[in-house]
């Protein structure tokens, strides 16, 4: 990695308004900061609906000792994307080396992405596992972690935990498992 | 003990900034994009013994504000840009009054409704001039989620000494971005409580000012009777007509501000020493300026930043000294150009003044200014 990736991990998490991805993006930014020891900011875009509108969060990463002036994401190294229409809109915006993670249960084409492509049904995925979809934001944390080890799987769990709703741990501590295991599965068939 | 750091929103670390400076009562009606503010001190206000009152709307809620303040309490509010406007005739009250309190705007895109979920800067002359007549008051801008925290206490300090509403300026981006900050024991800040009077209620007038002009106003309850009144006012806080007296009130509300200036100034400069432009940039918009300073550095270009975090009163003074030794200062506001009319009054022709200006509800991006940089750079 060139120095100025190091200092500055970007991440985007683009889809709809009601998936999670606000939260996620939180839950990422503390793994990171309060569980890792490293500096983050965590943004937001989204539309006045609380459902159904674009959706979207940022989070940067950079080593302890570096601040992070610009708050938002310019080219992220890893994008996530869980609606046609972010695929639409944020595809192509890449690092030549970035990584995209497509949920294929919304974007069946991903004619127009740049960078290393990872496609799983993460959303089907997880409705065949849970029975629901709810988690299906915490399965795309565990596939995004395993594939860039940005931060700990250990944080990870912590941040989770600190995050979601009492009583709900261990499903989301198995929809971190499923992440996890989907991501290997599918670097072992890439590689 | 080793502090560890948190990961907060804006909105939430200027609660937990309010909360230690002694925040005890929030009048308030939810706005996006400032509604976490309302919402956790809902909760967190009542665990302190404080009061948290959701009005009717922004002016029955600045009315509260304002109401609680004469009773001693440290009183806030937090609204955007529509609330904002439904304020401003009572912070004019405020003023005249000399009722302190902060106002926290957490700006939108305006007018009027507008973009509630997009950030903007458009209220930056409304918080000078929104209210009538001749007044002052004072107003800060974070560019972080830690200033935002410090300003949010400095707000209470500067309120509470003098006598005055205090305006916060925040934006969208600040107040929902995410950042670590060690939040400090109380013992380590400095607290700045409301003087009160020192002789006895027989002797006492609540506007005989001191010898800063600042009126003491007895926490009302406390056996010190007197009248508070939005209409001119001599000593003794009741109507008066005399031309003497109104001169004497409006110059002393304006002047206790002004006299202090140098005290209340804060900004902070960047590579300006070899500079030939400089970046002139506030809030969330001043992290692109920073950003961009550093890109046009590694291209050999000599480029400083200015960031106010004190907006009112305007630090003019330093900007004069600055556009003495530098060509440009382009200005960088997410608006059609507000504080760029400030900046050509300070400059006074001494060099040329640039505006990159932004109202599509989006963030100014380090791209754009760099564009701008380098157009006008030469």
């Amino acid at each position: 990695m060139e120095s100025r990736q190091k200092n500055r991990y970007e991440i985007r998490l683009a889809g709809m308004g009601g998936q999670g991805l606000i939260l996620a993006g939180i839950i990422l930014a503390e793994a990171a900061t309060i569980f890792d020891g490293k500096n983050a900011v965590q943004s937001q875009s989204y539309g006045p609906e609380s459902r159904g509108g674009a959706s979207r969060a940022e989070v940067i990463i950079s080593p302890e000792d570096v601040e992070i002036d610009y708050p938002k994401v310019t080219t992220p190294d890893m994008l996530l994307v869980m609606s046609r229409e972010a695929m639409e809109r944020y595809g192509h915006e890449l690092k030549p080396d970035g990584i995209i993670i497509i949920d294929s249960t919304y974007v069946h084409k991903p004619e127009k992405a740049t960078g290393k492509i990872i496609s799983i049904p993460v959303t089907e995925l997880t409705k065949e596992k849970f029975g629901k979809t709810i988690v299906a934001n915490i399965v795309a944390l565990g596939i995004i972690v395993e594939i860039t080890g940005i931060v700990s799987k250990d944080s990870l769990e912590k941040a989770v935990i600190k995050r979601v709703p009492r009583g709900t741990e261990e499903l989301n501590k198995s929809a971190l498992e499923l992440g996890y295991f989907l991501a290997r599965e599918k670097m072992n068939t890439i590689n | 003990m080793k502090k560890e750091y948190k990961l907060l929103q804006g909105n939430e670390a200027c609660v937990e900034g309010a909360l230690m400076a002694g925040v005890s009562f929030f009048g308030g009606y939810p706005i996006t994009p400032s509604t976490e503010i309302a919402e956790s001190l809902a909760s967190r206000l009542p665990l302190t013994g404080g009061k948290f009152i959701q009005m009717e709307d922004e002016i029955g809620s600045i009315a509260a504000v304002l109401g609680a303040s004469l009773t001693g309490a440290k009183a806030m509010t937090a609204t955007s840009g529509p609330g904002f406007s439904l304020m401003q005739e009572l912070i004019g009250f405020a003023c005249i009054t000399e009722i302190p309190c902060v106002i926290v705007n957490v700006q939108r895109l305006g007018p009027s409704t507008g973009g509630p979920t997009s950030p903007a800067q458009g209220d930056m002359l409304q918080a000078r001039w929104g209210t009538h007549g001749d007044h002052n008051l004072i107003a800060l801008c974070p560019t972080s989620i830690e200033e935002t925290f410090y300003h949010t206490i400095k707000c209470f300090n500067l309120a509470e000494e003098y006598m005055v509403p205090v305006i916060l300026l925040m934006d969208e981006v600040i107040g929902h971005m995410r950042e670590r900050i060690k939040i400090p024991d109380q013992k380590e800040l400095m607290i700045i409580n409301r003087q009160q009077p020192s002789m006895p209620p027989e002797e006492y007038l609540p506007y005989r000012a001191d010898e800063r002009g600042v009126a003491v106003l007895a926490n009302f309850g406390k056996g010190y009777r007197y009248h508070v009144t939005g209409l001119i006012h001599d000593e003794t806080g009741f109507p008066t007509n005399d031309p003497k007296e109104t001169s004497k009130l409006i110059r002393r509300i304006n002047y206790k501000i002004e006299n202090a200036k140098d005290k209340l100034l804060d900004f902070q400069k960047d590579n300006t020493e070899d500079a030939e432009l400089i970046i002139f940039a506030y809030g969330s918009t001043a992290r692109s300026a920073l950003r961009s300073a550093h890109e046009a550095r590694e291209q050999g270009m000599k480029v400083g930043t200015f960031i106010p975090k004190t907006i009112w009163p305007f630090p003019e003074k330093a900007i004069f000294e600055l556009a003495e030794k530098v060509k440009t200062i382009m200005v960088c506001e997410m608006n059609l150009g507000q504080l760029v009319y400030e900046v050509e009054r300070a400059v006074k022709g001494k060099a040329r003044v640039e505006l990159l200006s932004k109202a599509s509800g989006e963030l100014i991006t380090p791209k754009d200014i760099m564009k701008k940089v380098v157009e006008v750079y030469n």
